[in-house]
């Protein structure tokens, strides 16, 4: 399978995350297409670390090259899971104040 | 064509269309749902390319526990169709431009590319993805980061007790 047609899927999945980002008003959805721009990304590491593999096949350590590419996915992960549960807590903690999800209230961080 | 380029071909055509839903649902619930039919033909496409513990993990951790999160979330704050903010028109086409010409840049761009115009990925064979070799690497190599994101979710969980505390 060439490269290109996982670098072009993931690439396409990454615009359309950054198309919600840029289009949705509330926030929750906005947090979830940062999410899909997050595993667009992963996918395309992991891609890239079977490439690195194929291509180092004829090298005398080559049983484990190209494990840092889904080790750093494993890692990403790990912080998303962290970043949900802090970004929640905030959108939950803004609901309460102005019992909206719009991302317009927050255009001022006083009152 | 093989079975592997139908399965790709499936898969990729799922989690795209899955992802526009996401954009394209009015209700947050839906969302949330369509999110989840994305993860889980991201995580095909892992078992596709033989990493078998990613594929595991995206669905224990994505599909199973933040999505769950997100629409514990969505049911508590009674979020439906009614209550979604609307944004104006042009400033939906303006974003729709935008991404639209930022993945016109990127494709054309990795068109010209010469450093990955003739590599290809081994999809079957190759054991990096299993869990032996990486748990090797991750307790060996990699023990120090390991250690450092039980103390970033230590902090994580603290932050979001303090900030979802009820003051």
């Amino acid at each position: 399978m060439p490269i290109q047609y996982y670098i072009i899927l993931s690439m396409v999945i990454f615009c359309i995350g950054i198309a919600g980002v840029l289009t949705r008003r509330n926030t929750i959805i906005i947090f979830m297409c940062i999410e899909l721009m997050l595993n667009a990304v992963n996918l395309l590491l992991v891609a890239f670390s079977k490439m690195h593999y194929a291509a180092s096949l004829n090298a005398p350590n080559h049983a484990t090259v190209g494990s840092e590419g889904q080790l750093f996915v494993f890692f990403i992960m790990v912080v998303a899971a962290a970043e949900v549960s802090v970004g929640l807590a905030i959108i939950v903690m803004m609901f309460r104040n102005t019992h909206s999800v719009d991302a317009n209230f927050l255009n001022r961080l006083k009152n | 064509m093989s079975a592997t380029h139908i399965l790709f071909w499936f898969l990729s055509a799922l989690a795209v269309v899955s992802a526009l839903m996401v954009l394209f649902s009015k209700n947050p619930v839906h969302s949330v749902l369509w999110l989840i039919a994305v993860f889980f033909a991201i995580s095909g496409h892992y078992i596709l390319m033989n990493a078998q513990f990613l594929a595991i993990v995206n669905i224990i951790v994505y599909a199973g526990a933040i999505m769950v999160l997100f629409l514990f979330v969505i049911m508590l704050m009674n979020l439906n169709k009614e209550s979604e903010p609307r944004k104006n028109v042009w400033m939906k086409l303006a974003g729709a431009i935008s991404a639209g010409s930022l993945l016109m840049i990127l494709v054309s761009l990795v068109g010209q590319a010469t450093e990955v115009s003739h590599k290809t990925l081994i999809m079957k064979d190759g054991n990096i993805g299993l869990i032996k070799s990486l748990g090797k690497i991750l307790f060996t190599q990699y023990v120090v980061p390991f250690e450092l994101t039980s103390i970033l979710f230590l902090s994580a969980m603290v932050g979001a007790v303090v900030i979802g505390k009820k003051d």
